[in-house]
């Protein structure tokens, strides 16, 4: 089952690089000309094109670039002259870093009201967590990335409003997650800073992520909640805390873990825009700086890289799915 | 609970009619050209007017511009590309999907595995990396969002066709001796309307976020065309000397989601009782 599985991702991760590949070539006129501007001359754009290998057949382009993609060589960014793929690294825990404390602030939203709201449901109280997801899905969260800066960090001035960490403080990088580099040196001023300017973007990201997975945890708990063996539970005679704990939130943590996982990709999406309104240096905020000054190699690399992560993600989150729960067959 | 549904369906649907006809009425609405300039009268705070100047109820932006005047022109633009994006990407996936579905095999294997391919790219990532090398304009962008839409239509709609091309009035159809084309535009696709609906619903919502977060990022329609997004972009400038211009595109796009998604919910609480509580 697993081979069939892993076997089965071949052809996809092909797809992947084949449209991420012609991405390049679906833009309009020629993205060299493009890429130098009006002023470059014929024998410069007759350079350009032969380096990064555009005036080879098409075919041999794509086998090419998948050839060095395999290798993890995306050629170099034109912006930054360096590797894509140190770039992609070298950015790689910021993102990280804001992808978790926004599934933390997710978690910690969302299960209390999901499990509350499917408890007592029917109630003023799951009418009003239910609405409140409701609100949830529909801010955008960049509007509300604005808003946080504007009352969080310009009115009430309680949160730095950029960056990871303040200007000045020194902090020796590790694993270049500051939260665990910070920690392992026993630095907290630098601890203290990067939880700071962490907050609201985590608040941004977390909050849409926390709207889906309120409705999701209800909705399980109530679907665990009608099984019969909740009934029989019940007619033990076991307390109803030892029914909800033991057997309800048990049972519906499959399905709500499965979720968090599956929802790693919103929060990939949501990683760009919340990136570039904290100007948060991860990639999410890499990709739309190489998008506007035309840097495709490093816009195509990394565009790969976050199909390759989702996809990889989801991949594992189905196999894990498949080891807690054996009656599942991919 | 069965009120409730309705209530929900009445808001939402009482909120997207509005937001229909302002955007429809536009020319007759707006007190101001969105795109008439008067420096003079530049970031204006909100008010009612006097002091020499006519009123500006949302205020006006660094270019004097009416703010309430963009944002109803503004809405002309996110409700066309979210109504377009969803029927064009409900088209291409009911379509594809029930092929999938109904014809099994090899066709089967080959749509799957290319939608495989575009779920396997976050959405609006895959919109972004779309546009980029497209280039501004609204159809590159209703073409973008509907390349990244079409497959959760396509997914549903197969996993539908699958079990309906078993029941009995289909393989009555075809003893009638209808033909496969037939059985499966006639007979088969029209079951699967409720979910379709719902899906639509909901996905008009996601659009028309995604919509304003490409115009944001400067990647959707160009500058000239007021989008809520984009004024939203071009107010962060100015968001501590005039909040006006960030707060009221954004309760804009706020309650459009909203009411779509209310209107989602409760479509889907009566069409699609199998769904409910998920999103």
């Amino acid at each position: 089952m697993l081979r069939r599985r892993f076997i089965g991702a071949i052809p996809v991760l092909l797809g992947i690089s084949l449209l991420v590949f012609f991405l390049m070539h679906i833009a309009p006129g020629d993205p060299i000309s493009l890429l130098l501007g009006d002023d470059a001359t014929e024998a410069e754009i007759q350079r350009t094109r032969h380096e990064w290998g555009l005036d080879q057949p098409i075919l041999v382009q794509y086998w090419e670039f998948l050839s060095h993609a395999v290798r993890g060589d995306f050629g170099k960014s034109l912006k930054f002259g360096e590797p894509v793929t140190k770039l992609v690294f070298e950015r790689l825990p910021a993102t990280c870093e804001l992808a978790l404390s926004s599934l933390l602030v997710a978690i910690l939203i969302s299960i209390p009201i999901g499990v509350y709201s499917a408890i007592k449901h029917d109630s003023l109280l799951d009418h009003a967590g239910m609405g409140l997801a409701l609100v949830g899905v529909s801010l955008p969260n960049f509007w509300l990335g604005i808003m946080l800066i504007y009352f969080l960090g310009g009115q009430f001035n309680l949160f730095p409003v950029a960056g990871r960490i303040e200007y000045g403080i020194q902090l020796e990088t590790i694993t270049r997650l500051y939260l665990v580099d910070s920690l392992i040196t026993g630095n907290f001023p630098a601890f203290w800073s990067a939880v700071q300017h962490l907050f609201m973007p985590a608040i941004t990201l977390g909050t849409s992520l926390a709207a889906i997975v309120t409705r999701i945890t209800r909705s399980s708990i109530l679907e665990v909640m009608r099984q019969d063996y909740i009934t029989t539970a019940r007619a033990k005679g076991l307390s109803e805390r030892a029914v909800i704990w033991r057997h309800i939130l048990r049972n519906a943590m499959i399905t709500i873990i499965t979720i968090l996982g599956l929802q790693l990709g919103a929060l990939l999406n949501g990683a760009v825009i919340t990136e570039t309104v904290f100007s948060f240096p991860g990639i999410g905020d890499l990709l739309i700086q190489a998008i506007s000054v035309r840097d495709y190699k490093l816009a195509q690399g990394l565009i790969f890289f976050f199909a390759f992560i989702y996809f990889a993600v989801n991949l594992l989150v189905d196999l894990l799915y498949m080891l807690v729960d054996p009656r599942i067959k991919l | 609970m069965a009120r409730m549904r309705y209530l929900k369906i009445w808001v939402g649907g009482a909120i997207l009619s509005l937001l229909l006809v302002c955007g429809l009425a536009a020319p007759f609405l707006t007190p101001y050209d969105p795109q008439e300039q008067r420096l003079e009268h530049r970031l204006r705070p909100p008010s009612l007017g006097g002091q020499g100047f006519g009123p500006h109820w949302l205020g006006t932006d660094n270019l004097g511009r009416d703010i309430l005047s963009r944002i109803i022109y503004g809405s002309r633009i996110s409700l066309l590309v979210g109504a377009t994006t969803v029927v064009l990407a409900g088209f291409m996936g009911c379509f594809l999907g029930a092929l999938a579905g109904y014809f099994g095999d090899l066709t089967d294997e080959v749509i799957s595995k290319i939608s495989e391919i575009f779920l396997a790219f976050p959405f609006l990532l895959l919109a972004i990396a779309l546009m980029a090398f497209l280039g501004q304009g609204l159809l590159n962008l209703i073409l973008a969002l509907m390349l990244t839409r079409w497959v959760q239509y396509c997914r549903v709609v197969r996993g539908e066709v699958l079990s309906l091309k078993e029941r009995d009035f289909v393989v009555a159809a075809r003893a009638l001796g209808g033909r496969d084309f037939y059985i499966l535009f006639r007979h088969v696709v029209p079951n699967t309307l409720a979910s379709v609906t719902v899906i639509a619903t909901f996905a008009m919502a996601i659009v028309i976020i995604a919509e304003a977060s490409l115009s944001f990022l400067g990647l959707g329609v160009p500058p000239s065309i007021p989008t809520w997004g984009s004024m939203l972009s071009e107010g962060r400038s100015y968001m501590y000397r005039a909040p006006w211009l960030t707060i009221f595109p954004g309760i804009a796009i706020f309650v459009t989601v909203f009411g779509i998604n209310l209107l989602g919910d409760g479509l889907r609480d009566i069409l699609d009782p199998k769904l409910r509580g998920q999103r």
